[in-house]
């Protein structure tokens, strides 16, 4: 009769609940730690839910616990949802489901904040820091939720994937908004217990949300991504300093670097600065292409045909496949791993060389390749492929245009100057297949495609190689 | 003092959180980026243990309790889906250590296709 409220207290007691967070934060750099390589990625993973486990049991345990109703409905609904979604989803539209996710992250963050605000009516009795955290996770996650959205609408092209925009007066607004979200912030966090208030700060911060993401065209998503994935986490780690708890803390923040980390990695293969991103400086793009103009060269595009590229890559002893947002787009991996398959059976050596932008994520290139069956040794990072090009017979860039541009190297004038490329030029051979000679995204003429070495293949990415694959096999 | 001992620690907590988060991600390679974020997510999911803390205080009224069971159900969603999914995509990864020499194997991939592109 003694003992079992005496382990109650133990299991109850603030002390015994936050080394069970430790744990649970242990847990999850450990399980990111496993995610360094793909054998023990899965593993990591696994740890990761773990300590997430721990840490959810830890809340429950809490002394002043209650409302278990909500709580089960709560986790009810979203394992309804949350499972089949994650079951169902095709690795092509994992996009717009991780930035479906990143919303609810953000979402669930400001709901908490407004939660807390109304609880204390108007942080009235809480020190002015806590209200600070919360205020700046209620602003974040806002931006968060809606930025997510829009992008999940252009990703999945309910809105329309081009860039919308208010025209040059696009970075005024943006930056009223940000300027009248802050202001009503730190009115509430001087003393202001207005709900009115409160709630507009959540619309301005709405608003910005959306105005920040609806200029981005479809190409420009992994940045956007991965900038909404810090910006959940920053504001997860606020919740955790409003909440003092330390396991969100630290989540919170772990989520932020990687978000950052990605972002200006994303930011550089793109050629942009961070700053310029955040202030709507997307959609430079239109204006270069005016600027630059066609006609620059003088030289001739050799184009060629299914049969005569299935012979060039027949006979090559090492083939080199440059897949980008085009071949993404056209989902043409499954057929890119028949002709490569076709290739090995030949003795053909075969590697594929992945810019870190190519596809619609950081890294969704690679996930749609290891769906296709690719192994994961024949997938090379940038720096890697671009040591191996020099002993390649054959390129073949597959919808991939901007990051191949020898111009991003040579041409001090370019406006992609300075951009890291996939050196495709320093091989033997190049075949790119295109549908046309539209410059690319950013409206840039590719001198690669001028190049004596060089020789086009025009049509759609999944049919033109399916058209190899079938010629390879009459050789 | 207290609330201030307690600011200062949960900052330095936060501080070198982010110095770990720096050094563990860097080490990703960009081929996990993908898995990397939607893991990530489901670890921003942990807002879910915010929305269990402030539903259990007294006190909450009929719209809190709507918005907070929406946040839980927000946070539950990120954590589960989050981790199912990214597992789903690490299998893919893992499973195929070494290039598929044998034809055997190679027959299984081609039906294994076909059914993914009906």
């Amino acid at each position: 009769m003694v003992a079992i409220p005496l382990a109650t207290t133990f299991l109850q007691s603030q002390s015994f609940l936050d080394v069970l967070y430790i744990v649970a934060f242990a847990l999850f750099i450990q399980g990111l730690r496993g995610l360094s390589g793909p054998t023990t990625s899965v593993r990591g993973n696994r740890i990761a839910a773990v300590g997430m486990a721990i840490a959810v049991i830890a809340t429950l345990l809490q002394r002043n616990e209650g409302n278990w109703g909500l709580i089960a409905l709560g986790i009810a609904l979203g394992t309804a949802v949350g499972v089949p979604a994650a079951r169902q989803v095709k690795m092509t539209a994992m996009p717009q489901m991780v930035a479906l996710f990143n919303g609810v992250g953000g979402g669930a963050v400001f709901l908490i904040s407004w939660s807390e605000f109304r609880l204390t009516h108007g942080y009235q009795g809480t020190a002015t820091y806590i209200a600070i955290f919360s205020l700046f996770a209620a602003i974040v996650g806002s931006v968060s939720f809606w930025g997510s959205n829009i992008a999940f609408g252009k990703l999945q092209e309910i809105i329309p994937g081009r860039p919308i925009t208010l025209g040059s007066g696009q970075q005024i607004v943006n930056l009223v908004l940000f300027i009248l979200a802050v202001a009503a912030g730190v009115d509430i966090a001087a003393g202001d217990h207005s709900q009115g208030i409160f709630i507009g700060m959540l619309v301005c911060a709405a608003l910005l949300g959306n105005a920040v993401v609806l200029p981005i065209g479809g190409a420009d998503m992994p940045v956007v991504i991965s900038m909404l994935n810090a910006f959940t986490g920053l504001s997860a780690a606020a919740t955790g300093i409003a909440l003092n708890n330390p396991a969100l803390i630290v989540a919170g923040m772990i989520v932020g670097a990687s978000g950052s980390i990605l972002t200006n990695l994303m930011a550089v293969a793109m050629n942009r600065s961070i700053p310029a991103i955040i202030a709507g400086g997307f959609g430079g793009g239109g204006a270069v292409a005016g600027a630059e103009g066609a006609g620059e060269h003088a030289g001739t595009v050799r184009s060629t045909s299914a049969a005569d590229a299935a012979i060039q890559l027949a006979y090559a002893n090492r083939v080199m496949i440059v897949p980008g947002y085009g071949m993404a787009v056209a989902q043409a991996q499954h057929a890119v791993r028949e002709l490569t398959k076709a290739l090995e059976a030949r003795g053909v050596e075969i590697g594929y060389a992945i810019h870190p932008v190519a596809g619609r994520m950081p890294g969704h290139m690679n996930v749609l390749l290891a769906e296709a069956d690719v192994p994961y040794d024949q997938l090379e990072e940038m720096d890697e492929a671009n040591q191996e090009f020099g002993r390649t017979d054959v390129s073949l860039v597959i919808g991939a245009n901007d990051v191949t541009n020898p111009a991003a190297k040579n041409t001090p004038s370019s406006p992609i100057y300075g951009m890291p490329i996939l050196e495709v030029n320093n091989s033997h051979s190049v075949i790119v297949i295109k549908r046309s000679m539209n410059p690319g995204f950013a409206g840039i003429e590719n001198e690669l495609y001028y190049e004596p070495e060089t020789s086009m293949l025009f049509g759609d990415a999944k049919s033109a190689v399916s058209e190899i694959t079938a010629a390879l096999a009459d050789i | 003092m207290i609330l201030a001992s307690v600011l200062t620690t949960n900052l330095a907590i936060l501080v070198l959180a982010g110095f770990i988060g720096f050094v563990v991600i860097s080490k990703v390679p960009n081929t996990l980026h993908t898995p990397l974020m939607s893991g990530t997510n489901a670890i921003h999911g942990i807002v879910l243990l915010g929305g269990l803390l402030i539903v259990g205080l007294s006190g909450n009224g009929v719209f809190n309790k709507v918005i907070l069971v929406i946040a839980i159900a927000f946070g539950t969603i990120n954590i589960v889906g989050g981790f199912l999914v990214t597992d789903r995509m690490l299998e893919m990864f893992k499973s195929r250590p070494k290039p598929p020499p044998a034809k055997a194997g190679d027959h299984k991939n081609e039906k294994h296709d076909g059914a993914g592109a009906g």
